[in-house]
């Protein structure tokens, strides 16, 4: 009998080498499996749609939204992605891509903000000019390093509202965004849960939203990201470009700035 | 008029790579709307390729084909240059062509 055990120590000796590099290749073609579908990411579709919104006069004013101010001056959209979200002068306040489309449609193009803001989700058949728009503009700063500015006032105050509903854990479920991203090498499934406090997983996640969702059949962007997150923790709705959003958005850029954007990105 | 096609060609040693998508919403037919009625069926059902005229691809698709689809092929006896001509027909009769130069590789 006391033979045994070292034999099975033996035994797990030399399978522990053999495991670990079939894992390895496991996620190696994991990998290999996403760059292969990242060549035909139908995003593109979606950008190419956004691009021509994004020129085309629309709205009661008939205007395009090509002199819209995204952060760097009235009409520069190339890198403008990778400065959101930001403080803006013109609103008073700190706004997201998103939030910065509603504005622009707002004034620039005479919608009425309940307008602009009423098909942010697209469904099957009804597809959503923000989706396609976010695309295009976040498509725009493809390769650039993300570089959200944390220093005006209410940029600080913007960080600080986002990391206490970040760990606040609430509702029937006594949730918070913590619960699920506050620790490395979780999963959901097959799905990587980054730990969005660690530059390491925020730099590889939030830079590839919006992404093309193979899931659903469609361009996602942060706000649907938020929107979905606070379903799940059977929190009340999270309101579209709402200031809360918002927050969490700078809360996570804290942790992402620096990491290259990769926008719009490819997901289950 | 659906979306256009999104389409790469470009030579790879002595054949021609070429990397489609196309933008449509593949219905197979089975699916249920929140109303409870059947979504209906709306498909592509043939793609052409053509390169200089002559055909070089052509296949019967159905309703297993995903959303928004990616093609992606090679063939023998493009240059740079030719012009590559990509159709498709859907159920309903409605269609798309879209053509691109392929490149050198």
């Amino acid at each position: 009998m006391p033979l045994r055990r070292p034999q099975a120590l033996l035994l797990a000796a030399m399978l522990l080498p053999c495991l670990s590099p079939a894992q390895q290749d496991t996620q190696k073609e994991i990998e290999r499996y996403r760059q292969l579908l990242a060549e035909g990411n139908p995003a593109e579709l979606f950008e190419a749609r956004g691009e021509e919104l994004w020129k085309v006069p629309r709205g009661p004013k008939k205007t395009s939204l090509e002199q819209c101010d995204l952060g760097l001056g009235a009409g520069v959209v190339k890198g403008a992605f990778a400065r959101l979200p930001r403080y803006f002068a013109d609103t008073d306040r700190v706004q997201d891509l998103e939030s910065r489309l509603l504005s622009c449609m707002v004034t620039l193009q005479g919608f009425k903000p309940e307008e602009a803001a009423r098909n942010p989700f697209s469904v099957p058949g009804r597809p959503s000019d923000l989706e396609a728009l976010a695309s295009y503009v976040a498509g725009q700063s493809r390769g650039m390093k993300l570089a959200a500015p944390i220093e005006h006032p209410k940029e600080i105050e913007a960080f600080r509202i986002g990391e206490q509903l970040f760990y606040r854990r609430a509702g029937p479920h006594d949730f918070a965004c913590v619960s699920c991203h506050g620790e490395n090498g979780k999963r959901i499934r097959l799905q990587e849960l980054p730990k969005l406090t660690d530059p390491n997983d925020a730099r590889k996640i939030f830079t590839t939203w919006p992404a093309y969702r193979v899931s659903q059949g469609s361009v996602r962007t942060m706000q649907h990201r938020l929107y979905d997150c606070y379903w799940q923790m059977r929190h009340p709705q999270m309101d579209y470009a709402s200031e809360a959003s918002i927050a969490l958005e700078v809360f996570m850029a804290k942790y992402a700035n620096g990491g290259e954007i990769q926008a719009p990105g490819l997901k289950r | 008029m659906a979306d256009p096609m999104r389409i790469r060609a470009i030579m790879a040693g002595d054949k021609v790579e070429v990397r489609v998508l196309m933008s449509h919403e593949m219905e197979t037919g089975q699916r249920k709307d929140a109303k409870g009625a059947v979504v209906p069926a709306h498909f592509i059902q043939s793609v052409t390729v053509s390169c200089a005229g002559k055909t070089v691809l052509s296949a019967q698709w159905g309703p297993s084909v995903s959303k928004n689809p990616f093609m992606h092929f090679r063939f023998k006896g493009g240059k740079p240059g030719d012009k590559v001509s990509i159709s498709w027909v859907d159920n309903k009769g409605e269609r798309r062509t879209d053509e691109v130069v392929i490149g050198g590789g």
